[in-house]
């Protein structure tokens, strides 16, 4: 079956500076795609250019089959966008808010009505239906924006980083209704800073750094690969630290790599990472723990990597 | 090259034009007061007061010197207004463009629907000025023709011109605070130099020279000859002057605003 959403060797730049990198990657539909990178790797750029508010530098990139570049307002139509910053229109109410929007989107009315009804009900805020938008909380305000992009019944949902800025019981809420929306085969692509995040919901990631795609895979292969099954964090003063890692033989696994993030020693590689912890046996200076999706991100994207 | 000179302007101008009408409709009650009494002030003040000090050399009252002026000024403003602060306010604060450009809505619909709702402003401004000196007409006998009337449909064109300036200035400006630049260097002269207060032609040579070019002038000129029903060859030349720099400012305000929001 054709992709969803095809990119093949992207491009952007301003000026001198390269935003993104010849970047690839095609979603499927019903797939939950997400990027994952650090402030600056291009995330929000590829965005812009998926939803034609920059232009493409070189590179292709479609829609189901429509290229952006020349059908902007097709393609526009085709999807639903939460930005990263809530822009929703402080100036209407919430309902008038996603009414405005639907027209935007040429929906007739009655179709338009239905689907608002439904929307505002699926995200809890029917009862706020007539508040001002200034006076809803930074949940609803985020619930009230994925509401927005679901009213021209869109193709692709995407969501820049839908949870940063909100606090964890909101940000919880805001994941349990996109499973719920995945659930109900919408297809998304999703950008974030948060590893929790893009684990609990993506069925595929990319982890872009500089521009540049760095690795792309199931969430627990990706963890599987770059972090193992065990991860040791090492809390000691660094002359401590260096004597007791003097004392083993770490020669016999490959796998193992040893990572020095500001005062924490991150150990990857079971066997090695299993014996320190035993020999240092107090968890709040050897913490051994499960691999996760934040030591795939700090070992493709950190620095200080011993060997 | 040439179709990016022509606008991309489609039925989402129109979608753009309709939301600024919701919110206007659901505001309007705070605003009417305010509305309502700026003229009065104006002719009571300026028109009344100072008005019994001046005298005209073709024995006109200075209220009636003035009708043409009122219309062509408060209009102005209404449009300014409205895509100046208001098109920054929706630009840079509260990213409303930035929402709307991500619907099938382009950047030439929403300024588009922008300029057609401060003109929408200007026209109802202008609108209610012809009906106050209507309703004072018996008193103080400022309108001597039923030419004015046609301020009613000729107000579009300064409206739309002073929407495209506004908003050209609003897509150019890094703050707030620049607005006072945009004022003071444009809007204020305007206001006091247009001949609306005092005949243009009271002016040095070298002012009237200047003056021809700014449009506010060539506004209340064609006022002042649908007031008081002389009409002459100069006010087609006004009319035709201020079609042409209103498409001027049409297309800079369209490229200007694209390239703030298209990067």
């Amino acid at each position: 079956m054709a992709a969803l959403i095809q990119v093949k060797n992207l491009v952007k730049h301003y000026g001198d500076f390269v935003a993104v990198d010849g970047v690839d990657f095609d979603i499927a539909e019903g797939e939950c795609f997400g990027v994952l990178g650090p402030n600056g790797a291009g995330k929000t750029t590829v965005i812009k250019m998926l939803t034609a508010t920059s232009p493409i530098s070189s590179g292709i990139l479609t829609v189901a089959g429509m290229h952006v570049g020349e059908n902007p307002r097709g393609v526009k139509g085709m999807l639903g966008v939460v930005p990263q910053d809530d822009n929703l229109d402080p100036d209407l109410p919430v309902r008038k808010n996603l009414e405005v929007y639907a027209r935007y989107h040429n929906i007739d009315p009655e179709i338009a009505n239905s689907r608002i009804s439904e929307a505002l009900e699926l995200f809890q805020l029917t009862d706020r239906a007539e508040s001002d938008v200034d006076d809803l909380s930074g949940g609803m305000k985020r619930r009230l924006t994925i509401a927005r992009a679901l009213v021209n019944d869109p193709k692709v949902l995407i969501l820049d980083e839908p949870t940063t800025g909100l606090d964890p019981q909101a940000r919880h809420l805001v994941w349990q209704q996109l499973r719920l929306l995945k659930n109900r085969g919408v297809t998304m692509l999703l950008t974030t800073h948060y590893m929790e995040e893009a684990t609990h919901l993506c069925d595929r990631i990319v982890i872009m750094h500089r521009g540049k795609i760095l690795t792309e895979g199931r969430p627990y292969d990706l963890i599987a690969t770059h972090a193992g099954e065990y991860v040791l964090e090492l809390r000691l003063p660094a002359d401590e630290r260096d004597r007791l890692l003097s004392e083993f033989d770490s020669g016999s696994d490959p796998d193992l790599a040893i990572e020095r993030v500001e005062d924490i020693t991150y150990v990857f590689g079971g066997t090695f990472a299993n014996q320190l912890a035993e020999r240092v046996n107090d968890p709040r200076r050897a913490n051994l723990r499960l691999g996760n999706m934040e030591d795939v991100f700090l070992r493709l994207t950190g620095r200080g990597l011993l060997d | 090259m040439i179709a990016n000179i022509i606008p991309d302007v489609s039925i989402g101008a129109l979608r753009v034009w309709q939301r600024h009408r919701d919110v206007f409709l659901r505001h309007w009650r705070t605003e009417l007061l305010g509305f309502m009494i700026e003229p009065f002030i104006v002719i009571v003040a300026l028109g009344l007061l100072l008005g019994r000090f001046v005298e005209l050399d073709n024995d006109q009252t200075y209220v009636q010197f003035l009708a043409p002026g009122l219309l062509a000024l408060f209009p102005m403003f209404a449009a300014v207004f409205e895509c100046a602060w208001g098109s920054y306010v929706r630009l840079e604060m509260q990213g409303t463009y930035e929402a709307i450009i991500a619907t099938p809505v382009s950047v030439d619909d929403a300024i588009t629907g922008e300029i057609l709702w401060g003109t929408t402003r200007a026209f109802i401004n202008a609108t209610y000025i012809l009906l106050v000196a209507l309703v004072l007409h018996p008193a103080l006998e400022m309108l001597q023709s039923p030419w004015v009337l046609l301020v009613i449909p000729f107000s579009i064109i300064p409206g739309l011109l002073f929407s495209c300036i506004s908003i050209a200035f609003a897509s150019i400006a890094r703050a707030m605070s620049q607005f006072s630049y945009f004022f003071n260097l444009i809007i204020n002269p305007m206001f006091w130099f247009a001949g609306a207060f005092f005949p243009f032609e009271e002016l040095p040579r070298w002012m009237q020279v200047v003056g021809f070019f700014i449009p506010l002038k060539h506004v209340v000129d064609v006022y002042r000859g649908l007031v008081s029903g002389e009409f002459g060859w100069s006010m087609l030349i006004s009319l035709i002057w201020l079609c042409a720099i209103t498409l001027a400012a049409y297309v800079l305000a369209i490229r200007l605003m694209r390239r703030r929001l298209i990067q």
